[in-house]
C-alpha cells in the first residue's frame, strides 16, 4: 500500500495534472476498516491514492481541490454508535457540506461503500440536485432527509455473498443490466424511504443504480437471503441526480482477486474478480475530471 | 484492601435523574427488529399475552443544557427523521404516560461501567459544536435502553423482572428498573485517597497470612505468602498494599503459569518443569529455522514471505465470559488482539479465531444450576461479544468451532485467537534505561480489578455477585484508534518496546517490560475515567484498550503528537531506569519499591503430585444401528456437527479482502470447510491456512491420545485445503480443572507428553500457548470440573493459493478415495454418544505413518490432482461424505467393502467379533483420514503421489444428487437425497 496515512503535503498533485492517473482520496476516521481493500482496488484500477483522516480534511478543506474522486470506505465509524454512520454524517454536514457540494458540482466523483454509503445517506448528499450550477446550500438540517439505512430485517449483522444487477441510471459509467457477485457485511443495510413518493422520485430521477437479484439475475423481490437485509425495492445502491455520487452496501473491493469468489474452486480459471472492473470503470470516469 | 465501586449491590436510583432524558423509539409503521426479537424471547418464556414490544435508546444529558440545545442534539444526532420518534423529558420529571397498557423496563449500565456510546456522544457534541464543552470532565452523558411491552393484560411485576433478568439485562453490570422511572446520573463514588498502607504480615501466623490473601482477593497460597513474609522480614519492613497487589498479580497463575512450570511428581517420575520438558522441548528439538520468536513474547512469530512474518496467539477468557458472556468474550477478543499489537514492535491483526465450549443447547431451564446462565444465552452472548469486537476492529473472524458438553454448563470456555502480519524487522524489541514509559489508549478506571487473580480461582454460585468488578466491557473503536496510531509510530520507529496492558494492568505491563532495567512510575500521570481511585487501583486496574510503550526521550514529542492526531490519549507516566527496582509514586509518596528480581523470580516453585486413572467402562463395542440413514441424519444435526452458519455469518470474515477459502464453501456456501485460507500480501500468491482441533470427549477417556488426536485433527484441517505440513506452526491452549487435584494434574501431564510426541513426529513446532486452570464450579461442598480441554490451533503456509482445495464435490464422474486407516476406535465418537454408550478406545494417530500421509496428500494437492478434500473427524466417514455431497449438490456413491478395519494404535488385542463392520467404517473417528475427489484424468498421477500409503478407492461422484452407500451388496444401506442431508445439517439450534 503506497498510501500515506498522515501527510499528503509532499504528494499533493500539481494543478497541471493530466489526469491519466486520477487522484483518489480515501477518507478515513476512527473505525474505518476497509481501507486496505479499498486502496488496493483503486491502485489496481490505476488511481493515485491518498489516505487522509477526516479531521485533517475538515481543518484544510481546500485539499479537496487536488482530487477527482473521494471514497468513503466501509467500517464502523465511531463504532456506529447511536446509528450507523450517524456521527460521521453529522461531521460531514457540519464541517464539509459546501466543499463536498462544490466538489461534486465541478465534476468530482464520490463513492461510499457500506459504512461509507450509510455516512453519505446521513450527510444528505443524495437528496440534493447538483446538476444545475447554483450557490451551494451549506449545512442542511437532518430533518430534511427522506432516505435511511437501518437494521437488517434479520436483526443480525450478516456476512454473505449476494448478486447485484445494475439498473439504467444516472450513474452512466456503469452499464445497465450487468451482474456482479459481491459480499455484503453489515447489520444496518436496510434501505428505506420516507414514503412511496420518495421511491418514485428516485426511480424517476434514475437514482437507483444497484439492486439485489437472484443468482439467475431475476429480481430478489425482497426474499431473504437474495435480498439480505429487507431493502425496499431490492435497493443495494443509489446515486445522486448527477450520477457522480454513488453509495452501495455491498463490497466490490472484496472481490478483486481470482480467489475471492466463494465458488472459485468450482469455476474455470479466472484472471480477476468482478469487483475490479467496477473500480476500473469508476477510476476511468474520474480520469476525465478537471482538477 | 480496597473494595471496588462496581460492587454487586444495586446502584439503581429510585429518584428521577437531574438530567435531560431523551428516549428514541421507532415510529409507528417502522419495523422494529429488536422489539420483535424481544417479543419472541418473551413468548419463549411463556408470556403469551404480549402483543408488542418496542426497543428504545435512551440518553441522559446535563440539566445545564437549554431546551433548544437539547432539541438540536436530538434532531441532529439522536433521532433519525425517517425512522424515529424522539421523546424529550425535562430534568427531574417522569416521561408522560399516554397509553396505560404500556409497561416499561429500563436497563442502564451501573456507574463506572464502560459506556462507549456515551464517549462517542460527548466527542460528537464537542466536535460539531452542538455542546462545545462536552469534553469537559464534568459534562456527564449516560445511555440506557428503554423497553416497552404492550399486552392484552398487564404482566405481573415478577414476570417483568424475570424478562429483564433473563433477556434484557445482566445485573452484574447493569441496573434494571421495572416500571420505575428512576435512573442514576452519577459517576462512581470517589473515596478519600488512603495513601501508603503498610500490610502488617511480618509477624503473622499462617492463618492470618491466608486471611490477608483471601480478604484481598490476592489468590496467593500459604507458601507464597510465607515467601513474601520472609522477604520483607529480611528488609525489616512491611509490604505496602501496592507491593502486595503487584506481587499477587505477577505471581498469579494467570500471569506466571506456576502449575505448568512447577515440579510435578507422577508415577515415580519427577518432572522439574512440565512446560519446558514437553511443549517447549519439542520446539527446541525441532529447531525450525522459520521460527522467528517463540514462547517469550506476547505471540509466536514465524516467517512468511517477502520480508514479512506472521504471528499468532490464542487466549482464553473463561471466567469473565461465565459472568458476562458478551463483555467477557468481547474483551477476550480485544485482549488477544492487543497481544498481537504488542508482539515485537507490533503487528497488524489480519484474522481472528474463536472457539466456544458450552453446555447443551437443549438443557431444560430447571436443570441450569444456581448462579449459572442457560447455555443458549451464554452462546448467544459470547458470539455477539466476539462479533462486535472483531467486526468493529475490521479483523476477519475466520476460524473456530463450538463444542457442547454438560460439564461446560457452569464453566463455559471461550478461546479467542488473533493472527498478525508484521515486517520481519519489527519482530524484536528492547527496553533501554532512560526510555519514557508511555501509556496509550483507553483511560483507567475501577473496571477489571483483580481479573488476573479472579481467573485463578474456581467459580461458584456466588461468583456472579462477588466477582462483578472483574468484568470489563470493551470499546473496540478505541482499540482501533490505537491500532491505527501504533502502526504508524512503529513504521517511524518512534518506540523501542511495547506490550499490552492485560491481566494485572499496569503492574504486569510495566513490571514485565522493566524486568531487566527497573522502572519508576508516577501514578498521578495516569489518565483516569473518573476521580477517586486509590493508588493500587490505578496500578492493577485491567481497564481495556491500553498499551504500554518504551519511548526514547528524543521521540516522545513526535509520538505523543502522532497519537493525538488519531485521537488516542497517550501519556508519559514514568521512566525505565537502570536500578533493577520497581518504584511507584503517588502524590509525592512512594507507595511501592520492589526488587525486580524478587518480583519475577521469587515465586516459590510448587511441588504437586499427579496421578491418572482411566475411567472404568465396559467395552461398548460397536453395535449396528436400526437404520444407517436415520443415524446419519441424527449425526448431521447433532449440536457439535450441525451447521454453525448462524454464528459464522455474524462475523465479517471478508474484511481486508484477503479471503481465499471461506469458513463455508460449496454451491450454496453451506459446506463446512476444514480450514480457512487467506492471502495476506496482495503481491504474493502464498497463503496462510488456519485450522483447529479439540475433543473433550476423547480427553475424558485418554488425555494422551486426545492430545495426539487433536494435533492430528488441526493438521488434517490445514493440509486438506492445501497447507504445507512442513511449514505449519501449532499452538496449545489448555483449559483444565483444578490442578491441585491429582487426577486433573495427571491428565495434564499425559496431554502435555502427548503434545510433545506428536509435535516431534509431525515436525510441527509449538510457537505459543496458554493454560487456564481452575475451571471448576463449586456448589456447596462439591465441585464440577470441565473435561480436559486442549485446543490446538494450526497455522500453515500455503505455497500457492491458486492450488487450494475446498471440500465440496466438484463434478460427476470423478473418483473418491479414502486416505488413511480405519481403526476400532469408537471411544468418544458421536456415534456411541448417539447410542448413549460410554467407554471404548479414543482415536490415536499412528505417529510413524501419519506424517507421511499428510506430506503425500499435500504433494497431491500442490500438484493439482485433487478436486475436493475433506477430513474425517466428528461423525466419521458417513458425515464427511454427506457434507461433501450436499456442499457440492452432487450425488455420491460409496461402497464400504474395500475398506479394511484395523486395530487401534497401541492395541494388542484383535478386534472383537461382536463389532458391526459397517458401523465401524461409517462412524469411527480414527485420525489421519480424508475423503478425496480426484478427476478420472488425474487418477494415475494422484495414485502415484500417495503410493505406499493406505489409499482405497471407495466411490464415484454422480449427478443424481443422492448419497448412496453400499456394503458390497447391491442394496444400499444408506440412500438419501442431498437436500435431506442439507436440511439435517441446518437443523438444530440456530441461535
Amino acid at each position: 500500500m503506497s498510501s500515506s496515512t498522515t501527510s499528503v503535503s509532499n504528494r499533493a498533485p500539481m494543478s497541471t495534472n493530466t489526469n491519466t492517473k486520477p487522484n483518489a482520496l480515501v477518507l478515513r476516521t476512527a473505525g474505518t476498516n476497509c481501507d486496505r481493500e479499498t486502496v488496493l482496488a483503486l491502485e489496481q484500477s490505476g488511481a493515485s491514492v491518498t489516505v487522509m483522516h477526516l479531521k485533517r480534511l475538515i481543518a484544510e478543506p481546500a485539499r479537496l481541490d487536488a482530487f477527482s474522486l473521494i471514497v468513503l470506505p466501509g467500517g464502523f465509524s465511531y463504532g456506529d454508535d447511536i446509528a450507523a454512520g450517524r456521527v460521521y454524517g453529522l461531521e460531514l454536514r457540519h464541517g464539509l457540506a459546501s466543499h463536498l457540494e462544490r466538489f461534486v458540482a465541478r465534476g468530482g466523483y464520490v463513492l461510499g461503500v457500506c459504512n461509507g454509503f450509510q455516512i453519505l445517506v446521513e450527510s444528505g448528499l443524495f437528496e440534493l440536485d447538483l446538476t444545475q450550477p447554483k450557490a451551494t446550500s451549506g449545512a442542511r438540517a437532518a430533518s430534511e432527509r427522506n432516505l435511511a439505512l437501518y437494521d437488517n430485517a434479520s436483526n443480525r449483522f450478516e456476512c454473505r455473498w449476494v448478486h447485484l444487477r445494475t439498473e439504467a441510471s444516472a450513474c452512466t459509467w456503469l452499464a445497465a443490466g450487468e451482474r456482479m457477485p459481491v459480499p455484503v457485511a453489515h447489520g444496518e443495510g436496510r434501505f428505506v424511504v420516507r414514503d412511496e413518493t420518495v421511491l418514485q422520485r428516485l426511480i424517476g430521477n434514475r437514482q437507483i443504480v444497484l439492486r439485489y437479484v437472484r443468482v439467475d439475475g431475476s429480481p430478489a423481490r425482497g426474499a431473504y437471503p437474495d435480498n439480505p437485509n429487507g431493502s425496499v425495492y431490492d435497493i443495494a445502491g443509489i446515486c445522486d441526480r448527477t450520477g457522480r455520487v454513488l453509495g452501495l452496501m455491498p463490497h466490490p473491493e472484496r472481490n478483486l482477486t481470482p480467489w475471492n469468489h466463494p465458488h472459485w474452486t468450482r469455476l474455470p480459471q479466472r484472471n480477476e474478480g468482478e469487483g475490479l472492473s467496477f473500480y476500473r470503470r469508476l477510476v476511468e470516469a474520474a480520469a476525465g475530471v478537471p482538477v | 484492601m480496597a473494595a471496588t465501586a462496581l460492587s454487586s449491590s444495586s446502584t439503581r436510583s429510585t429518584t428521577l435523574p437531574d438530567a435531560w432524558r431523551v428516549e428514541v423509539f421507532r415510529k409507528d409503521g417502522i419495523d422494529d427488529p429488536e422489539g420483535n426479537h424481544l417479543l419472541a424471547a418473551v413468548r419463549e418464556l411463556g408470556a403469551a399475552k404480549l402483543e408488542r414490544a418496542r426497543a428504545g435508546r435512551g440518553f441522559l444529558l446535563p440539566a445545564t443544557l437549554t431546551r433548544a440545545a437539547v432539541d438540536a442534539i436530538v434532531r441532529e444526532l439522536f433521532a433519525d427523521p425517517v425512522l424515529d420518534l424522539p421523546r424529550i423529558v425535562a430534568p427531574k420529571t417522569a416521561p408522560e404516560r399516554t397509553d396505560a397498557r404500556v409497561q416499561r423496563v429500563l436497563v442502564a449500565k451501573k456507574p463506572g461501567v464502560m459506556d462507549p456510546i456515551a464517549l462517542t456522544v460527548r466527542r460528537a457534541l464537542h466536535r460539531t459544536g452542538l455542546a462545545p464543552d462536552a469534553r469537559a470532565d464534568d459534562f456527564l452523558v449516560t445511555t440506557f435502553r428503554a423497553w416497552e411491552l404492550v399486552g392484552t393484560e398487564r404482566l405481573a411485576r415478577e414476570t417483568l423482572a424475570e424478562i429483564g433478568r433473563r433477556v434484557l439485562a445482566n445485573e452484574t453490570i447493569e441496573d434494571l428498573s421495572i416500571e420505575e422511572e428512576g435512573l442514576a446520573f452519577t459517576r462512581p463514588a470517589a473515596r478519600p485517597r488512603h495513601g501508603v498502607v503498610p500490610c502488617r504480615c511480618a509477624t503473622r501466623g499462617d492463618e492470618r497470612l491466608l486471611a490477608i490473601s483471601r480478604e484481598g482477593a490476592l489468590s496467593l497460597n500459604l507458601v507464597e505468602m510465607r515467601a513474601i513474609q520472609a522477604h520483607y522480614r529480611a528488609q525489616k519492613r512491611a509490604p505496602t498494599t501496592a507491593e502486595l497487589e503487584t506481587l499477587a498479580q505477577t505471581w498469579s497463575e494467570h500471569c506466571k503459569h506456576k502449575t505448568v512450570t512447577g515440579v510435578v511428581e507422577m508415577d515415580g517420575e519427577r518432572i522439574e518443569n512440565l512446560l519446558k520438558q514437553t511443549i517447549k522441548a519439542a520446539t527446541l528439538e525441532l529447531a525450525k529455522p522459520w521460527c522467528v520468536s517463540v514462547f517469550h513474547d506476547n505471540a509466536g512469530v514465524v516467517e512468511f514471505d517477502q520480508g514479512f512474518d506472521l504471528c499468532i496467539k490464542v487466549e482464553t477468557h473463561n471466567h469473565p465470559s461465565a459472568i458476562d458472556p458478551y463483555g467477557g468474550a468481547g474483551t477476550g477478543a480485544g485482549g488477544v488482539i492487543r497481544d498481537v499489537l504488542g508482539v515485537g514492535l507490533g503487528a497488524k491483526p489480519i484474522a481472528n479465531t474463536d472457539c466456544f465450549f458450552v453446555g447443551p443447547p437443549d438443557l431444560a431451564r430447571e436443570d441450569v444450576p444456581k448462579g449459572a446462565m442457560h447455555p443458549r444465552r451464554i452462546l448467544r452472548g459470547v458470539v455477539a461479544g466476539v462479533r462486535d469486537y472483531g467486526n468493529r476492529m475490521g479483523i476477519p473472524t475466520v476460524n473456530g468451532g463450538v463444542w457442547f458438553h454438560p460439564a461446560y454448563t457452569t464453566n463455559p470456555l471461550v478461546y479467542c485467537g488473533t493472527i498478525g502480519l508484521m515486517p520481519h524487522w519489527a519482530a524484536t524489541k528492547e527496553v533501554k534505561p532512560g526510555d519514557a514509559i508511555v501509556v496509550a489508549g483507553g483511560r483507567t478506571g475501577r473496571d477489571g480489578i483483580h481479573g488476573a487473580t479472579f481467573s485463578s480461582i474456581e467459580l461458584s454460585e456466588d461468583s456472579e455477585t462477588v466477582s462483578s468488578a472483574a468484568v470489563q466491557i470493551g470499546d473496540a473503536i478505541t482499540e482501533k484508534r490505537v491500532l491505527d496510531a501504533l502502526l504508524q509510530a512503529r513504521d517511524k520507529q518512534l518506540y523501542r518496546a511495547i506490550t499490552d496492558c492485560g491481566a494485572g494492568g499496569l503492574s504486569s505491563a510495566v513490571g514485565e517490560m522493566g524486568e531487566h532495567t527497573g522502572a519508576e512510575v508516577e501514578l498521578e500521570q495516569v489518565p483516569l475515567k473518573y476521580p477517586g481511585l486509590q493508588p493500587e487501583e490505578i496500578w492493577i486496574s485491567e481497564a481495556q484498550e491500553r498499551m504500554v510503550l518504551a519511548v526514547p526521550q528524543e521521540h516522545v514529542k513526535e509520538l505523543l503528537a502522532l497519537f493525538d492526531q488519531e485521537d488516542v490519549e497517550a501519556t508519559v507516566i514514568g521512566t525505565f531506569t537502570g536500578t533493577g527496582r520497581l518504584v511507584i509514586r503517588s502524590a509525592g509518596e512512594c507507595v511501592a519499591d520492589l526488587d525486580m528480581r524478587f518480583l519475577h523470580e521469587g515465586t516459590p516453585k510448587p511441588v504437586r503430585k499427579a496421578a491418572w486413572k482411566a475411567p472404568q467402562h465396559a467395552d461398548p463395542g460397536c453395535p449396528a444401528p436400526k437404520s444407517h440413514a436415520a443415524t446419519l441424519l441424527a449425526l448431521l444435526s447433532a449440536p457439535d456437527i450441525a451447521s454453525k452458519e448462524w454464528i459464522v455469518r455474524q462475523y465479517d470474515h471478508e474484511v481486508q479482502g484477503m479471503s481465499v477459502l471461506k469458513p463455508f464453501v460449496g454451491v450454496q456456501m453451506d459446506g463446512p470447510g476444514d480450514a480457512t485460507v487467506l492471502q495476506p500480501l496482495a503481491t504474493s500468491r502464498k497463503g496462510v491456512a488456519i485450522g483447529c482441533g479439540a475433543s473433550p470427549r476423547y480427553g475424558e477417556l485418554d488425555p494422551g491420545a486426545m492430545a495426539e488426536a487433536v494435533i492430528d485433527e488441526a493438521l488434517r484441517n490445514v493440509v486438506a485445503v492445501g497447507g504445507d505440513p512442513d511449514r505449519t506452526a501449532i499452538l496449545d491452549n489448555f483449559s483444565w480443572g483444578n490442578c491441585d487435584k491429582e487426577d486433573r494434574l495427571g491428565a495434564l501431564v499425559l496431554a502435555s507428553k502427548g503434545c510433545k510426541r506428536a509435535a516431534l513426529a509431525y515436525g510441527t513446532p509449538f510457537v505459543s500457548g496458554k493454560d487456564s486452570l481452575n475451571n471448576e464450579y463449586r456448589v456447596g461442598d462439591t465441585t464440577l470440573a470441565i473435561p480436559p480441554t486442549l485446543l490446538i490451533t494450526a497455522m500453515a503456509n500455503v505455497p500457492d493459493v491458486a492450488r487450494c482445495v475446498s471440500m465440496d464435490l466438484k463434478r460427476a464422474g470423478s473418483r473418491v478415495y479414502l486416505v488413511g486407516r480405519t481403526r476400532v476406535e469408537l471411544g468418544g465418537s458421536h456415534y456411541l454418544g448417539l447410542l448413549g454408550l460410554a467407554g471404548g478406545r479414543a482415536p490415536r494417530p499412528d505417529l510413524a505413518e501419519a506424517p507421511q500421509v499428510l506430506r503425500a496428500l499435500h504433494r497431491a494437492i500442490a500438484a493439482g490432482t485433487v478436486l475436493a478434500c475433506h477430513d474425517l473427524s466428528e461423525g466419521g466417514l458417513a458425515v464427511a461424505a454427506a457434507e461433501m455431497a450436499f456442499a457440492g449438490t452432487l450425488g455420491l456413491e460409496l461402497d464400504l467393502a474395500p475398506i479394511g478395519i484395523e486395530r487401534a494404535v497401541g492395541a494388542t488385542e484383535n478386534p472383537r467379533a461382536g463389532l458391526d463392520p459397517d458401523s465401524v467404517k461409517l462412524y469411527a473417528e480414527s485420525s489421519t483420514r480424508f475423503l478425496v475427489e480426484v478427476a478420472e484424468g488425474s487418477a494415475n498421477r494422484f495414485e502415484e503421489l500417495v503410493r505406499g500409503l493406505s489409499v482405497t478407492r471407495v466411490g464415484t461422484v454422480r449427478d443424481s444428487a443422492r448419497l448412496v452407500i453400499r456394503s458390497g451388496g447391491p442394496v444400499p444401506i444408506v440412500e438419501l437425497d442431498v437436500e435431506e442431508l442439507r436440511r439435517a445439517h441446518r437443523g438444530g439450534f440456530q441461535g
